[in-house]
């Protein structure tokens, strides 16, 4: 069983919602992001998934894009990537690692290298934004065998034909994004999110992360009472651009916000146990 | 190790050398380029918009629609113009120029928006987007909205809107907000990146106009198809003229839509060599250039795989050329595809050597060419000495100079 079926079945046992924060690596230095890693982990993160940089993030927003602008400037690339998550490895043989990026950079590398590398570096699953499942064919093809998760987005806009499409590739969890709109946006509806899930939920069986506009603990609250995960990432990156003048501070800010995320959401999940 | 993708290429490679083009396939494939590399969000989208796009091409009422706004708005036919002068002075082949540049808006760009905004208006979209370089295809957009009464935002690196003042003074006029992008190296292909980011989040009531054969699968079929009205004319016009095809058609190449719209209709005749020049910036060997059809490799950028100006880890890397509208790191997927199959050649010229035939063009013949435009002419100064004087070349005279105005005076030392 890979490390992100085992934590959702753990946390299913337990009735708990998984928190899910993103960073990306290399943000605003190399330096930074295994330790942050780990404080990560200490803070209540229970998957944590880890950007590479792009020169061309289509699907981010001014946040993640100043983040990806920071860390390539800092030299930071894929092969880097793939060090960091051998570092956190060392010390960390549990908390699942997921990589999030673009198509590109995986493809120069040569996807059957990566997906070499990749899985021995002790990376956990891949979400690559911009291939969607009419397209994955040949990275399914190379990723499966080595153990890797491929994560998939599912948007408002993904009709019942395309969740079962989607479902017939996705293994490890989905991804919904709660809103149209690039990472980072605002005007999250809980409603609508609600329904959307119990779409998704009659046509695949995998746990479902939402995100896109999660900001705080009430948000993050609303999410936890629908969905198995709540993925953060533009705040938490955004706490991160406030202290780029001093790192130091970063991995102390990111763990009390993820604190202050996980508390609002134990306290849906003891709900759900007494409801 | 060769994927079954790999293996696939070959075989379709092989085929298209000996039956009928027939491209893309219906997952928007031209071999192993093209495609549909794009956030979940904006596959649903993609699907109504192919199917409309589909829907309408072989709609009685739409094409007229279209066909009249192309003779009354936009002007054509355009004509196919014998510049004896200049072929006499090259000494060799006669050079045929399609005069694009005598559009509305004073390029090919037109031909495509009016298209996409009738596609627009039958698809109920009240607003459109539209990224732009020089500001040509900004311009084209920003017009057809005017006359549709759509609203319009065009975004525009913060680089080239410093160098091209007056279309957006243009595209203001016009109506349009005109966004200056900040992101990344701050031009074409960042002001691209931002209008998929608009796309996604506003896909409700909006419609985006891509300028060029790149971008996701219906875009580089469906602006083809708009733009081949270059070359089906011209291939009525060469034939009423002189009997016979042109032995060679050429064109500049940025994203490469005014090549593909005068190619296209060529396709299955074997016997004309297709030509298109790319801008070789400083030189290939300076890394200086736009040129990834010459000097590129293949990746994945903008929704489409296809040749790429890119590094050893796949970053995209920023391009140089004297001529903004060629200032782009992709090219579209059916040109990587006529290059690997080898039925297009493609070549690249310095920023100089346009100069020279910007200079030449207008002292021979008095037609000021653009800059992206003077890169074809540039390589048909060179290969029509090589020709019989009874050959022909006909060149895509895509777009008019007046908006290069600045950039060639500042060249030759003068501040307008």
């Amino acid at each position: 069983m890979s490390r992100i079926a085992e934590l959702f079945e753990r946390l299913r046992d337990e009735g708990r919602t998984a928190l899910i924060p993103f960073v990306t690596a290399g943000d605003p230095n190399p330096d930074v992001t295994v330790p942050l890693m780990h404080r990560m982990v200490a803070a209540g993160a229970d998957l944590i998934e880890l950007g590479v940089p792009f020169s061309d993030p289509i699907a981010d927003g001014p946040v993640i894009q100043r983040a990806t602008e920071r860390a390539l400037a800092a030299g930071v690339r894929l092969r880097d990537v793939l060090d960091m998550v051998r570092a956190f490895r060392a010390e960390n043989s549990t908390t699942p690692v997921v990589l999030m990026g673009y198509l590109n950079p995986i493809e120069i590398m040569g996807a059957e290298t990566f997906a070499t590398e990749a899985a021995a570096a002790g990376v956990d699953g891949t979400l690559v934004v911009d291939v969607p499942p009419e397209e994955a064919a040949d990275l399914a093809g190379l990723l499966r065998p080595q153990g890797l998760d491929l994560v998939y987005l599912l948007a408002p806009t993904s009709d019942a034909e395309r969740i079962a499409r989607i479902a017939g590739v996705a293994s490890g969890f989905v991804y919904y994004v709660a809103v149209k709109g690039v990472t980072g946006a605002g005007n999250l509806d809980i409603d609508a999110v609600g329904g959307k899930l119990e779409e998704i939920r009659a046509q695949i069986p995998l746990p479902v992360g939402v995100g896109f506009g999660i900001k705080d603990g009430p948000s993050a609250a609303r999410v936890a009472a629908v969905a198995d995960a709540v993925i953060v990432g533009s705040a938490i990156v955004q706490r991160m651009e406030a202290l780029m003048e001093q790192p130091a501070r970063i991995p102390d800010a990111v763990a009390d916000f993820l604190r202050a995320l996980r508390q609002a959401i134990d306290a849906v999940d003891a709900g759900k146990e007494g409801a | 190790m060769a994927t079954v993708a790999d293996e696939m290429h070959e075989q379709h490679a092989a085929q298209a050398k000996q039956t009928g083009y027939h491209y893309p396939d219906a997952n928007g494939h031209f071999g192993r380029y093209g495609g549909r590399f794009v956030p979940e969000t904006l596959m649903h989208p993609l699907a109504e918009l192919t199917e409309a796009y589909e829907h309408y091409l072989k709609d009685p009422a739409f094409l007229a629609e279209l066909d009249n706004d192309l003779r009354d708005y936009v002007g054509r036919p355009s004509p196919l113009y014998h510049a004896e002068r200049w072929s006499r002075e090259l000494g060799g082949a006669q050079i045929f120029l399609k005069r694009e540049d005598l559009n509305h808006t004073g390029a090919h760009k037109v031909n495509n928006t009016v298209g996409q905004a009738l596609l627009a208006k039958r698809m109920g979209k009240t607003r459109i987007i539209a990224e732009t370089g020089a500001g040509q295809h900004g311009v084209a957009s920003a017009t057809v909205a005017a006359r549709m009464g759509l609203e319009c935002v065009v975004y525009m690196g913060e680089v080239d809107v410093a160098r091209q003042q007056a279309n957006v003074y243009r595209m203001r006029l016009l109506g349009a907000e005109v966004v200056s992008v900040k992101s990344g190296s701050r031009t074409l292909k960042d002001a691209l990146n931002e209008a998929m980011r608009d796309w996604v989040t506003n896909i409700d009531n909006t419609f985006y106009i891509i300028g060029t054969v790149a971008g996701p699968h219906p875009y580089p079929a469906m602006v083809r198809d708009f733009q081949a009205v270059i070359g089906r004319e011209t291939r009525t016009q060469t034939l009423e003229r002189a009997g016979r095809l042109p032995d060679v058609v050429m064109a500049c190449v940025g994203g490469g839509s005014n090549a593909i719209g005068l190619f296209y209709p060529f396709i299955d005749d074997a016997d004309v060599r297709m030509i298109g020049v790319e801008a070789g910036g400083e030189g290939l060997a300076t890394g200086h250039h736009a040129a990834p059809l010459c000097a590129g490799t293949p990746g994945v950028l903008h929704g489409n795989r296809t040749y790429l100006m890119e590094d050893e880890d796949g970053q995209i890397v920023e391009t140089h050329s004297i001529s903004a509208g060629l200032d782009y790191p992709g090219v579209g997927p059916e040109h990587a595809w006529l290059k690997d199959t080898g039925r297009a050649e493609y070549v690249a010229v310095s920023d100089g050597e346009a100069l020279a035939a910007f200079h030449g063009l207008t002292r021979t013949e008095g037609i000021i060419p653009a800059l992206e435009t003077s890169h074809a002419l540039a390589y048909a100064a060179k290969l029509a000495p090589t020709m019989r004087r009874d050959q022909t070349i006909v060149i895509n005279l895509s777009g008019r100079g007046d908006k290069d105005m600045d950039t060639v005076a500042r060249l030759d030392g003068i501040v307008l």
